[in-house]
């Protein structure tokens, strides 16, 4: 039973930092901010929680266990929001998307296909 | 395993301030500047426990706090976030 | 390093303030990687959180640009690269880090650690330090940052003008339709936030923690509450007149353990007096000081901030611009 929540633990850590790279990947590789902040939202929040997660299985006391417990919830609401006060102010001051690259309205439905 | 965590979270931190250093707009750096507080909560969670001395997740739960904080301020202030509203509203 | 010398480079100041976060905390990472853990949380929230927001609204006012610079400044390069190395070379001198035989550790350190646990009772020698130990060196940080707020409140507060208030509530209501999750999450957060500050204030015994730390949670939830729901809502939510007389309600609370101190026999700041058990008397004495601690720090805070804020409002308005 020990050893099963410890490799468990381990697991969860290693599965974590990988998802934590791979958005650190994507930061630098991805064209444009759009995309590059839909992969730092998605996998900054999963990374975390599994992380967090393999830390709660990897130790045994109780104090210890509330506060992190307490981290991950916070995480849970704060991330997803903040993304979402990122992505909603700058679509509010239009900024461009790598498909329409003079836009006045980053909305637009008819998609300008950019020089090949 | 918890070493390699660390490892892992301190090359992402670096990936983060390089792109706060070099993102053409605005937005770019608030982004890196958010990923680089969220990995900085994970790595003071994860120094408290290889070093073994847990009192660090207070430090942990104040950043994480602080880091939301400082997100929203930025967008508040960088003149961005009413101007665009109030004009819809006078038309 | 890098971090530090993009700073130096860049010439736009919104950019600045966002890497000057980022270094902030850097240096809260080493200071928990040298395993100073009250330092690293009070370089946290500071230097990430409550710089940044004042430094923000400072900007908002100055202009977004670094004006470039007439003249190269060879005379003053010339004269930090001089002290520098002679700084540098005098402190080739000293003993290594961490070294045994360093005096700082050889006399006050060890009487410190060893006679704490005994003298006073409290679990973190950090706080016993501060606060009992070396009780005046704190009382006048604590009236530092007192005197902060009243330069503060002196150059820069102005008087208000009794607003419309249906223009506030329309103002808000198109606030609140643009920022609806953001104003929801907020509302659910900012409760655990003070509370989160009482534990931090109260636990600074056992752990890492305090007033100054408490101080500074507790005045960036209300900062938060301020700038996602208007200055005016947040005006009507805290009362300024209230908030300076805590600014200097905390001071004197500081001020007085003193006092009583001196009335009742003994020295300045020495807290066996306050109960019939000196430990116990020290465990008072601790308590309220940090209490002291923790209600100025907050309010001078919130009043730096309100003041910027009001001075941006203002200059707003005189051009007719919007909020």
């Amino acid at each position: 039973m020990d050893t099963l929540v410890q490799i468990s633990s381990s697991v969860l850590l290693l599965i974590g930092s990988f998802l934590c790279i791979s958005g650190g990947v994507g930061i630098l590789r991805f064209p444009d901010f759009y995309t590059r902040m839909h992969a730092v939202g998605v996998t900054e929040t999963l990374a975390t929680s599994m992380i967090l997660v393999g830390l709660i299985l990897h130790n045994p006391d109780f104090l210890v266990d509330v506060k992190l417990v307490i981290i991950l919830l916070m995480t849970l609401f704060i991330s997803p929001t903040a993304s979402h006060a990122l992505a909603n102010a700058a679509i509010h001051n239009d900024l461009a998307t790598e498909k329409n690259q003079k836009s006045d309205n980053a909305n637009n439905d008819e998609v300008k296909p950019s020089n090949p | 395993m918890l070493i390699a965590a660390t490892l892992a979270i301190l090359v992402v931190m670096i990936m983060a301030t390089i792109r706060a250093v070099m993102g053409p707009t605005l937005y770019d750096r608030v982004l890196a500047v958010n990923m680089f507080g969220t990995k900085t909560v994970l790595l003071i969670s994860l120094l408290g426990f290889v070093m073994g001395r847990p009192e660090f997740l207070d430090i942990a739960i104040v950043y994480a706090l602080i880091n939301f904080i400082s997100v929203i301020g930025v967008l508040r202030y960088s003149g961005h976030f009413t101007l665009k509203q109030t004009e819809d509203q006078e038309k | 390093m890098g971090v530090a010398i993009a700073i130096v480079r860049m010439k736009d100041l919104l950019a600045v303030v966002m890497l000057l976060g980022i270094y902030s905390l850097l240096s809260a990472s080493f200071f928990v990687a040298m395993d100073a853990v009250d330092v690293a949380f009070t370089e946290a929230a500071v230097g990430a959180g409550i710089s940044t927001l004042l430094m923000l609204v400072a900007i908002t006012m100055t202009g977004r640009t670094e004006h470039p610079t007439r003249h190269k400044p060879l005379l003053a390069l010339a004269v930090v690269i001089v002290t520098g190395s002679l700084l540098i070379y005098g402190t080739l001198d000293m003993p290594y880090f961490g070294s045994a035989e360093a005096p700082i550790h050889q006399h006050v350190a060890p009487r410190y650690i060893n006679d704490s646990m005994q003298e006073i009772g409290v679990p973190n020698i950090v706080t016993s330090v501060l606060a009992s130990y070396r009780a005046f060196d704190t009382f006048g940080e604590v009236v530092v940052i007192f005197t902060a707020g009243m330069g503060v409140l002196a150059l820069l507060s102005v008087v208000r003008r009794p607003r419309d208030n249906e223009k506030i509530d329309s103002y808000n209501k198109s606030m609140h339709e643009q920022h609806l999750i953001l104003r929801i999450v907020t509302k659910m957060m900012i409760p655990f936030i003070l509370l989160f500050a009482f534990y931090v204030q109260f636990h600074g015994d056992f752990g890492p923690g305090g007033g100054f730390q408490a101080g500074v949670i507790f005045a960036s939830a209300i900062l938060l509450y301020a700038m996602l729901f208007g200055m005016n809502t947040a005006r009507r939510v805290i009362n300024q007149s209230l908030i300076q007389l805590l600014a200097a309600t905390g001071v004197l609370l500081y001020g007085s353990i003193g006092v009583v101190s001196l009335l009742n026999g003994k020295e300045f700041f020495d807290y066996s007096v306050l109960s019939a058990d000196p430990v116990a008397g020290q465990h008072l004495g601790i308590l309220l000081i940090e209490l002291g601690v923790g209600i100025t720090v907050a309010s001078v805070m919130v009043i730096i901030f309100f003041n910027f804020a009001d001075r941006r409002d203002y200059s707003a308005s005189k051009e007719n611009k919007d909020l």
